[in-house]
């Protein structure tokens, strides 16, 4: 395997991982919590009910740091790995 | 000005932005002075039109990178205001609040589904597709397995998911234009579709990447200074997005006591509702969180396959950059989707507080039909009071209205000045325009390059190229603005049906293409066939045939059933028949690394 395609495959796994990580975190913000969403509504945060609160903003909010955070990662790994634009 | 057009581009935007609020001033100054709210609307409606046109104008091209993909040189923060307005349609703009009004916690699940579906598109999907090069999203899944019949699937899903999506489109520039121009609705389609055939028949995708821009500066704005202005004048707090929950609680209170969920319609008016759900309770049942997550997941699926979406990330310089775009593009529609709620709850208090001004709940008829904005509405059927119980007050089974007056209504229940009511027509105007604007290309692209140029006639010239493509859109614009004309509104109802369709065809085939090198061509087809199919019949036995939905899905979920069916179809007959060959599978290697050559060529 030459050098070129070994740092491709590390690429790759690490990009692979971080996206399990990341689907991970996007599982727990689109469906996991909101199937609680009646037994969340009993919880008050910042006012609201925190099941409304989750589907209303909570989760939105959810979904740009994570997209910001794996996107960073995600050129870091490019960087170290050598195969940037 | 020195340096290129995209050196520029902060200027340009910037220059515009305050060209656009120094009109907003103008147009109160006209108010002050006397100036009709008809005037000012009918103004503020052409104004931003003619704008967009100019920019179309200027974007004219004959180059086929420039017409298909921009010329893959949009910095990440404008694809991501550009995909924002492609993103975001009449429906959101208008619809989105008022579904909440009406549907309370159920329908967050439309918020959740239309964020959270970026990050599939980012993970899974953008910087990937950018890499290979394609001009289409057919393009992709044509050179990707290979053969005409895996590109023509590609393009029947997508014309018919788009299509579907883009009717509804045209029929809110329509109304919208039908109201603000003082024009018959029949007229209005037409006068919207010119609109948006003159943002993007001369410059195709560049044309459309700068007006969808402009488009988005236009709707935010419109969108988020009514919310704020009302908050402030109104008491609710300097950011509203972040204090509604004192509202949401009062809201429970007056539920109760008005009887909302208890006290239900006993007369029906067409196509308006009376409230009957309550705002922020969850029901508490298994099934009720299964409808709720099944919703989400096909909007979000739906979200990474609808076509319209996905090319917009072909238009910037690099791998890096689509990606950053993505996120760019959750960030500008976030703005607008945690917004929604806290319009939706706030509407909802001063239409039934009687502690506030604006309360109407409770009241007497005669003196709530006295008032300007009820009046208003009503004349043009989009709201209704009716005694039912003969007591001469109003109960909250008494008032009939349609959702899309959340939006569009709200500066006047809360007495701001007509300026602003002109401002959301534009506003809404821009978000149905640049929606279909998006739409049509995505139609059109796919028949002119992968249809006509790749399967059809391989020869063609540049020229007649994009000559076609500017008839296809012609036709296909012409035409959807005729479906719309006829107002089958059970069908127009139905946006969300275009992400079933989406998702039940090309989720599988797109996503497995990336990140499965054994997936195939047989598989890709059985996929999109067998997957298009099933959700398409499922769809018309339970919408059509009276099919009692299995588990709760139905037709706003049909998706479910036709991506079930996809994965299995497509992964049982790629492991069935043999490998991709070795070409094949180093071209998915390929793909995976930023760096380097994209598969397509430039131009191709």
């Amino acid at each position: 395997m030459s050098d070129q395609q070994s740092r491709a495959a590390t690429h790759w796994q690490r990009t692979r991982n971080l996206t399990f990580v990341t689907l991970g975190i996007w599982f727990f913000f689109a469906f996991f919590i909101h199937w609680f969403g009646a037994a969340l509504n009993s919880v008050s945060f910042l006012g609201f009910p925190l099941g409304f609160y989750m589907a209303a903003q909570g989760s939105p909010i959810a979904f740009v740091l994570l997209l910001y955070f794996s996107t960073r990662r995600q050129e870091k790994i490019d960087d170290e790995c050598g195969v940037a634009e | 000005m020195n340096g290129s057009f995209i050196d520029n581009l902060p200027r340009v935007y910037g220059l515009y932005t305050g060209g656009f609020i120094v009109f907003i001033g103008f147009m109160a100054v006209l108010e002050q002075m006397g100036v009709s709210a008809d005037t000012l609307g009918i103004l503020f409606v052409a104004f931003t039109i003619a704008i967009y046109a100019g920019i179309g104008w200027l974007s004219r091209t004959m180059q086929v990178d420039a017409y298909y993909v921009a010329g893959r040189e949009v910095p990440a923060l404008y694809n991501g205001m550009a995909t924002a307005a492609d993103w975001m349609s009449g429906a959101s703009f208008v619809a989105m609040a008022g579904g909440v009004y009406f549907g309370g916690y159920g329908y967050l699940a439309f918020i959740v589904g239309w964020t959270g579906g970026y990050v599939l598109v980012n993970s899974l999907l953008a910087p990937y597709l950018r890499k290979f090069g394609c001009y289409t999203v057919p393009d992709f899944i044509g050179t990707r397995y290979g053969g005409n019949l895996a590109r023509l699937f590609a393009v029947i899903v997508l014309v018919v998911a788009s299509f579907t999506y883009v009717t509804a489109q045209i029929n809110a520039t329509g109304t919208i234009a039908a109201r603000a121009l003082q024009i018959p609705f029949e007229l209005g389609v037409w006068f919207g579709l010119l609109g948006i055939l003159l943002c993007s028949m001369l410059g195709g995708m560049r044309a459309v990447t700068w007006t969808q821009v402009a488009q988005y500066i236009v709707l935010i704005i419109a969108y988020l200074v009514p919310v704020f202005w009302m908050s402030n004048v109104q008491g609710f707090g300097l950011i509203p997005q972040f204090s509604y929950g004192g509202a949401i609680e009062r809201i429970g209170e007056l539920e109760a006591l008005q009887g909302v969920g208890t006290l239900t319609p006993t007369e029906s008016f067409a196509g308006l509702r009376a409230l009957t759900t309550a705002h922020a309770t969850a029901p508490d049942s298994a099934m009720a969180s299964w409808k709720f997550v099944t919703l989400v997941l096909v909007l979000m699926a739906g979200t990474a396959s609808l076509p319209h979406i996905l090319m917009r990330y072909f238009t910037t310089p690099s791998v890096r950059e689509a990606r950053r775009s993505v996120v760019w593009s959750l960030f500008f529609i976030f703005l607008l989707y945690f917004t929604a709620p806290a319009l939706a709850t706030f509407t909802k208090l001063q239409i039934m507080d009687p502690n506030l001004a604006t309360g109407i709940i409770g009241k007497s008829i005669a003196e709530v039909q006295a008032l300007d904005w009820i009046q208003k509405w009503s004349n043009v059927g989009f709201l209704a009071i009716s005694d039912s119980n003969g007591d001469g007050l109003l109960q909250i089974n008494e008032f009939f209205m349609r959702g899309d007056i959340v939006v569009l209504a709200t500066p006047e229940i809360a007495g701001l000045p007509y300026v602003i009511s002109g401002l959301v027509a534009a506003g809404g105007m821009a978000a149905a325009m640049s929606t279909a604007d998006g739409l049509l290309l995505a139609i059109a692209n796919a028949l002119s390059h992968d249809l006509y140029y790749k399967i059809i006639d391989p020869n063609a010239d540049t020229r007649t190229r994009l000559i076609v493509a500017r008839i296809l859109l012609i036709v296909i614009g012409a035409g959807g603005a005729l479906v719309a004309s006829l107002k089958l509104s059970s069908i127009l109802g139905a946006v969300a049906w275009a992400f079933s369709f989406a998702c039940s065809g090309l989720f599988f085939p797109l996503v497995l293409g990336v990140w499965w090198k054994r997936a195939n061509r047989q598989g890709a087809v059985a996929g999109m066939g067998l997957g298009f199919l099933a959700g398409s019949i499922y769809l018309y036995q339970v919408r059509f045939a009276g099919m009692e939905p299995w588990l709760g899905i139905d037709h706003l979920r049909f998706g479910i059933i036709g991506m079930a069916v996809s994965l299995v179809a497509m992964v049982v007959v790629s492991l069935l028949t043999e490998e991709p060959d070795a070409e094949t599978q180093a071209m998915v290697d390929e793909i995976r690394v930023p760096g380097g050559a994209t598969v397509l060529g430039q131009e191709h």
